[in-house]
């Protein structure tokens, strides 16, 4: 970065505002909006302490352990009450819990609309996404523990680091045999292709699939649902040629890849994206087999 | 993947609650298939006898003195052999319905059901076992 101090221009308006006489200035419409939204946000609160007062509230059972404090590190669960609101996902309650009881609470969350994949928990026992969760599907108290099937670090946040590995060695990237003359041109598939893979590309790293796959939990080499899936966006991807298509199969059908799976169906009833990962698996195994029987 | 925090011996038997169809058949299908495998034992156990049965004399056979002539008829008198059969018979034929499902989903076919399969799976199971009550506890009473 240059320590340059960047010249200030003189910005003098150039478009003159209209006469504020009659009609209210563009601030004072943003002014207005703001307080407008202000308001909302009390009449809000007032709600949810009404409803916290009326006792309509939710209760939550949740998973509580910190192996760096003496005292916590013996894993517990703490209420909490939490006001109910229409539309209030897992998630809100838990942050509801965290800004307003108790600042340790530690879960991870980020888009909180199902696109980030950080907050996958184990919800009423069930690997769920907790901002795609609506508290008033669930029967109360709603039991909230980190991923089963994995080592917990804090609270609900649990080491990713085995899935992500998992993920990285089905090699997740794009990967074409021939590249176009110009590097820049566009390398098109075909749409009933796109239509194949569609469902595949959807992960979102939550690892959820893995969590509530029971061959995973037990061998710790299985690649897991969401690396096959993955494996399958691209090996099905017809762009990527014959060469790397093969290389592809090889990961797919080592000794800890495709034939684990004893197609429980577990991880397609959990993952977030709807992706159909049992059928996705199935079809590998299929492809691995047409690969290797040759009767001719 | 395999760590997790101890979630104690109750709650982890509490845990089939949440398992689903699929879940289901997984493991019944597995409880099933092993089971065969030690019935499989036991009736080579129980048809062994015949084999120093072939020895004796022609008289013994006849008036079905025989070891294994007895081993059978003293086992086909107990109510409880009478009672493991029709288990017998409902776990096989859960094992070979269920077989069949998982050949399906093996193929390809019909996933988007693998629940309702399951399903059928058990009623037919219930059926058959049902109607095969009166054949396997003739006279045993
Ligand atoms: C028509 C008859 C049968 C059919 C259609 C059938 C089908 C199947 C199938 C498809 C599987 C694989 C399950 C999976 O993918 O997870 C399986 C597993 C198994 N079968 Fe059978 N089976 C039959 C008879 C038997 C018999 C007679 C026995 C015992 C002697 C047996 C014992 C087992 C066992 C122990 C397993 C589990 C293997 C494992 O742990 O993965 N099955 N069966
Ligand atoms: S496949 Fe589904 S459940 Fe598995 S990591 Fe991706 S989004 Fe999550
Ligand atoms: S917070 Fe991003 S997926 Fe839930």
């Amino acid at each position: 970065m240059s320590t340059q101090v960047p010249q200030q221009t003189d910005e003098t308006d150039a478009e003159t505002e209209p006469d504020a006489a009659e009609e209210p200035s563009k601030g004072d419409l943003r002014r207005e909006k703001k307080a407008e939204r202000a308001a909302e946000r009390e009449r809000e609160a007032e709600a949810a302490e009404n409803a916290a007062a009326g006792g309509n509230t939710r209760e939550l059972k949740v998973f509580r352990f910190d192996p760096e404090i003496e005292g916590k590190q013996e894993p517990r669960f703490d209420e909490f009450h939490v006001p109910f609101e229409k539309g209030m996902t897992v998630l809100d309650a838990l942050i509801y819990a965290r800004d307003t009881y108790d600042s340790s609470l530690t879960f991870r969350h980020s888009c909180r609309q199902a696109v980030c994949g950080s907050d996958a928990m184990f919800v009423n026992g069930q690997q769920r996404l907790a901002c795609k969760t609506q508290l008033s599907e669930l029967s109360e108290p709603v039991r909230v523990e980190p991923l089963p099937h994995a080592d917990v670090r804090k609270d609900l946040v649990v080491d990713m680091e085995h899935f992500y590995d998992q993920m990285d060695a089905v090699e997740p990237f794009f990967d074409a045999d021939e590249l176009p003359e110009d590097e820049l041109a566009e390398q098109r598939q075909s749409r009933q292709n796109r239509e194949k893979v569609k469902m595949s590309t959807r992960c979102i790293w939550c690892g959820a699939c893995m969590s509530s796959c029971n061959i995973a939990a037990g061998d710790n080499q299985y690649l897991g649902p969401a690396a096959l899936n993955k494996a399958y966006r691209f090996a099905m991807d017809d762009r990527e040629g014959e060469a790397r298509k093969q290389e592809r199969l090889e990961i797919i059908e080592q000794e800890h890849g495709v034939w684990r799976c004893q197609t429980q169906f577990s991880c397609t009833e959990v993952c977030p994206k709807d992706i159909p990962l049992t059928e996705h698996i199935q079809e590998l195994k299929r492809e691995a087999v047409k690969n290797n029987l040759k009767f001719w | 993947m395999s760590q997790s925090h101890n979630r104690g011996l109750i709650e982890d038997f509490g845990r089939w609650r949440e398992f689903r169809a699929g879940m289901w058949a997984w493991i019944f299908h597995k409880f099933t298939g092993w089971v065969l495998v030690g019935y499989l034992f036991t009736h080579i156990a129980v048809l062994s006898t015949a084999i120093p049965a072939s020895g004796q004399e022609t008289a013994v056979l006849q008036a079905g003195d025989d070891v294994y002539t007895q081993t059978i008829v003293t086992l086909e008198e107990l109510l409880l052999v009478r009672i493991l059969e029709v288990g017998l018979l409902a776990v096989a034929v859960f094992h070979i319905l269920n077989g069949t499902r998982l050949l399906f989903i093996d193929l390809g076919v019909g996933l988007e059901s693998q629940d309702k399969s399951f399903y059928a799976s058990l009623i037919l199971t219930g059926l058959i076992t049902v109607a095969s009550v009166p054949t396997f506890l003739a006279g045993a009473f």
